[in-house]
């Protein structure tokens, strides 16, 4: 950080004297970035841990029942305890950084996303410089030279690309995603990962799974022991479906300026294809976004609707969320201080679920989210499925994407008939949506399918396939 | 170049950009913040400051780097002024006069209070925050900060159906729904079908309007008798109609002014206006003289209208209606502006943009944002601490339940009273932590006895606050950042409304206050 003189009004006023102060600042930012003169790697100096011990090796009257003071728990953070930080945005970038320094050593990092401009508002561990390289990777070195003895391994890939085998080494996740769906995905992962003796989970195979959301000034953070606490399927109503403009209000009656952009995405792109064949929109290119932009503006003007600009633009079409820096942190720290709680029994964990708001003073609620009884991620109740038996398969597949509490994206439904398994529809490959096509006009009692039978569905939203049980109602 | 620079800049600020805008951007790269020391939660603040972009800081801190700073602080070596604000104040109190806001981290009470007294004089806003142990404490010391933008989350329309201006009642009565073709009939927007359907209840109803539940409810069934029918007598599907029915709890209540407002329009600042008097003054006084003189009671029209179910022609020309009263209500605020500075012996070009320069502000006051003007103002540090003045009514109420953060509040209080006698925080070192207890708990009491408060602490926080030994744990002091600078970001652009005035973050229960003390 570097001081920046006092200037009185009059030269601030002055913008080219300005910028040039501005920039002077960043570039001394930048070469501060990796600090000169820090202390030599991988040794722990005198009072390193000083705030941290207060906490650790002293009784107090808040701790759990089963914390012990002493040295013990120190060594545990430092030595052992592997944690795994899902996203390396807005909220992972913050994560990294109070897990390093609250004892955190053995971390991981999954990212595969590239560092853009725009994330640099709050993403501090990347430079301009830095723009287009992974930002697992990115952070990690950033963190890793920041904080000596800590050792951030990235992994610039999917959730996906990983199995059980990766996540069940990890005592505590803590997610800092931007989307629903790998949410849920995470979410279903863990729950795939518990062992149940009689009904009754093993402890020993609970992985607690911290997450973190933000959107502009407002933010929750959510403590979850799959198999024991509500998860994010138990509350799928919190995040409610994403709402798209009628497709009759952008075709025939645009009214707002965003009905106009959405008519040159979704209508006028496909068809006119202004960047060649097949060559689909790309939110991040700003020819792409340029076009639509003025697409949008010949519509608008047809239609005497005013306010389509170049900013509304690229954020309908990117489905832009506004981000600050300050929310980000705020969510982040709160996630850190329970993975710090998780780890030590140092204080009770938030039980389990926190809300944030600092738009109009600063606000936050805590409650307990309830687990809900036949959540379709972690009940083990087979879902039920209520339907007639002249019902369409099409009802079934809109009542699997409809539904507020299974919100799944593009299921494929398979079942077995006559000891065979039997795709009865599946979206995802071209070739067997096709073949497949034809049986959502069907309905259920001409595809064979008998009261009672077992369908198990496969989607995006979770690892493993979720069973419903099929009642036929007449 | 410039150009290329601002491209740049626009990118790498859009996500904040759709959130303050342009202007509150411009407010944010004038202002120079202080910080007063650079410890973790201060960096913490500064790096949550120095991303969206602020345009100057200035550290001062007279501390040396120690080993447990490099244990809790991302940003390692700091070129601070090297002073004690302490000295600062000695020789030099005016140093902080040139500040937009000062902010004060981990200062001991003496300090505080010394430099409080600096900046209520100087009328420099003043955050004072700290984190200890588990616990995370601000303060807002401002005068008076208005907020002209205060965003709010969920405000309720201004559509006047219950006093349609004129050309709004002209616009509606062009519309006869009866001769409507299905087409036509099915796209007409709510507010006029509620408009229309208000016109036939007034006649039966004696002019007045939908009162209680079971008024609105004969309303909505008057709305469902007004959807068309089809050859075999059922309704058909008029969704317009629908959103009309659904309308009809919010669209039919009175417009009048909150009383936010009102207490705004009666302030001494908005009755006395003189040469000297603020922008936001002056402009909150020509919409009072609109209301009193043109508005008939009524703010000035704002002038959007939500999106409906209706086709393009009719909505557009709808929207128009509000829009243009809208202006037209602007410029007569305008000319209001104009003549109370003229009455005080200043010109003004006319024009709200002229008027902002001649202002130098960001921001005017008009139909857009009247209804959400916020005045915020702050007790000094010297009424919260004086005895004659002390909140105690706020303090002891909040103290029927014992584990409110009030009671973290006294904690640190009583820490401060324990700096002040023994020179060092209760339990720094291990040896410490059994006898600190029993004296902080006698700070605690004398501290309850001098105010007079007739509470009492549990045994479990001043244990709790011998324990921490006044670590500053990085995950607390990163919390507390993110909320200190979005508060000073609300400061600097006046915009979102501050928090007034003391807020508590409980990291153990992840609980928090606010207190006004």
């Amino acid at each position: 950080m570097h001081c920046g003189k006092a200037w009185d009004t009059e030269s601030m006023a002055d913008g080219d004297e300005l910028e040039k102060k501005r920039r002077k600042i960043e570039a001394l930012s930048e070469k501060m970035a990796v600090d000169e003169g820090h202390v030599a790697c991988g040794g722990d100096w005198d009072g390193r841990w000083n705030h941290l011990k207060k906490f650790l090796e002293r009784s107090g009257p808040f701790t759990l029942p089963d914390f012990e003071p002493g040295t013990e728990t120190l060594q545990f953070l430092l030595e052992t305890c592997k944690i795994l930080v899902i996203g390396a945005g807005g909220l992972g970038c913050e994560l990294l950084k109070n897990l390093a320094l609250s004892g955190f050593r053995n971390i991981h990092v999954v990212d595969m996303d590239t560092i853009d401009i725009s994330n640099l508002n709050r993403q501090f561990l990347f430079r301009s410089k830095d723009v287009g390289r992974p930002k697992a990777e990115v952070a990690a070195e950033f963190v890793n030279s920041r904080v000596p003895g800590c050792n951030v391994t990235p992994h610039c890939q999917k959730i996906q690309d990983f199995d059980e085998s990766f996540y069940r080494k990890f005592h505590i996740i803590v997610c800092g995603l931007d989307s629903v769906i790998a949410r849920r995905w995470m979410n279903g992962m863990l729950i795939s990962l518990l062992n149940y003796e009689n009904g009754v989970v093993d402890q020993s195979t609970i992985i607690p799974l911290i997450d973190g959301g933000t959107e502009g000034f407002k933010g929750n953070a959510r403590v979850i022991l799959p198999g024991m606490t509500a998860c994010i399927d138990c509350t799928l109503e919190l995040y409610p479906p994403q709402i798209n403009f009628p497709m009759c209000t952008i075709a025939s009656m645009p009214r707002l300026p965003e009905h106009c952009i959405e008519f040159a995405r979704i209508l006028q792109w496909p068809k006119e294809e202004p960047f060649g064949d097949g060559v689909s929109l790309d939110g991040d290119n700003p020819e792409h976004i340029q076009w639509v932009f003025m697409k949008a503006q010949e519509r608008a003007s047809e239609f005497n609707i005013t306010g389509v600009t170049y900013r509304l633009t690229q954020g309908v079409v990117k489905r832009v969320i506004p981000a600050v820096a300050s929310t980000n942190a705020v969510i982040a720290a709160a996630c850190a201080t329970e993975a710090f709680k998780i780890a030590t029994s140092a204080y009770v964990t938030l039980n389990n679920y926190l809300v944030f708001s600092d738009v109009d003073g600063l606000y936050t609620y805590t409650f307990e989210a309830e687990r809900k009884e036949n959540c379709s991620a972690c009940s083990q109740v087979p879902q039920d499925l209520q339907f007639s038996s002249s019902a369409k398969l099409q009802d079934v597949l809109q009542y699997l994407t409809e539904s507020t509490s299974l919100q799944m994206k593009s299921p494929a439904i398979t079942t077995t008939l006559q000891g065979k398994n039997k795709t009865l529809y599946l979206q995802t490959v071209a070739s067997i949506e096709e073949r497949t096509r034809p049986n959502l006009c069907k309905t259920l009692k001409e595809l064979g399918l008998a009261d009672g039978q077992e369908l198990a569905v496969a989607d995006v939203t979770t690892p493993q396939t979720v069973l419903f049980k099929l009642n036929f109602t007449s | 170049g410039m150009a290329a620079n601002k491209a740049a800049k626009e990118q790498k600020y859009d996500r904040q950009l759709r959130l303050w805008g342009d202007h509150g951007q411009e407010a944010l790269e004038n202002a120079h913040v202080c910080l007063v020391n650079a410890t973790a939660t201060g960096t913490e603040i500064l790096k949550n400051l120095v991303l969206p972009g602020i345009g100057a800081f200035t550290i001062v801190d007279g501390h040396k780097v120690s080993g447990e700073d490099v244990g809790n602080n991302f940003f390692l070596s700091t070129n601070s002024i090297g002073k004690a604000p302490d000295k600062l104040l000695d020789n030099d109190p005016e140093f902080f006069h040139r500040f937009s806001l000062v902010i004060g981290v981990q200062l001991p009470e003496s300090t505080c209070l010394r430099l409080g007294a600096v900046l209520w004089n100087a009328e420099v806003p003043f955050l004072v925050c700290r984190t200890y142990g588990l616990v995370g404490c601000m303060r807002l010391v401002v005068r008076e900060h208005t907020v002209v933008e205060s965003h709010p989350d969920n405000a309720l329309e201004d559509l006047r159906l219950d006093q349609p201006f004129t050309e709004l009642k002209n616009h509606i009565d062009s519309y006869d729904l009866d001769s409507m073709e299905k087409k036509d009939h099915s796209h007409t927007p709510w507010i006029i079908i509620v408009a229309k359907f208000l016109e036939k209840w007034y006649s039966e109803h004696n002019f007045q309007m939908p009162k209680n539940y079971k008024e609105k409810e004969a309303f909505r069934e008057l709305l469902r008798q007004g959807i068309l029918k089809n050859e075999n007598g059922a309704p058909e599907d008029e969704e317009n109609f629908d959103e009309a029915i659904k309308n009809v709890n919010t669209a039919l209540n009175a417009t009048k002014i909150s009383s936010t407002v009102e207490d705004i329009f009666s302030c001494d600042l908005c009755d006395n206006i003189t040469a000297q008097t603020p922008a936001f003054w002056v402009m909150a006084r020509a919409v009072r003289d609109f209301v009193r003189d043109d508005g008939n009671g009524i703010l000035p029209v704002r002038g959007t209208i939500p999106d409906m179910i209706a086709d393009s022609e009719k909505f557009i020309k709808l929207q128009n209606v509000y829009r243009e009263k809208a202006l037209q209500d602007a410029s007569v605020v305008s000319k209001h502006v104009e003549s109370l500075l003229q009455s005080v012996g200043k010109v003004c070009p006319p024009g709200y943009l002229l008027i902002m320069k001649f202002f130098k502000c960001v921001f005017i006051i008009s139909g857009k944002n009247a209804a959400f003007l916020r005045v915020v103002r702050c007790r000094s540090l010297e009424e919260e601490y004086s005895i004659e003045s002390v909140n105690k009514d706020e303090i002891t109420s909040c103290m029927d339940n014992p584990d409110s953060e009030m009671v973290l509040y006294l904690m640190l209080r009583s820490i401060d009273r324990f700096y002040q006698q023994h020179s060092h925080y209760p339990g720094v070192y291990d040896y410490q932590v059994e006898e600190d207890i029993s004296r902080l708990k006698v700070c605690v009491n004398s501290l309850l006895q001098e105010y007079g408060l007739s509470v009492s602490v549990k045994d479990d926080y001043i244990h709790e606050f011998c324990r921490c030994g006044s670590a500053e744990p990085h995950t607390v002091a990163a919390f507390l950042g993110g909320c200190a600078a979005q508060e000073a970001i609300k400061i600097i652009t006046q915009q979102f409304v501050p928090f007034n005035n003391t807020f508590i973050y409980n990291a153990m229960t992840q609980t928090s206050a606010t207190f006004q003390l």
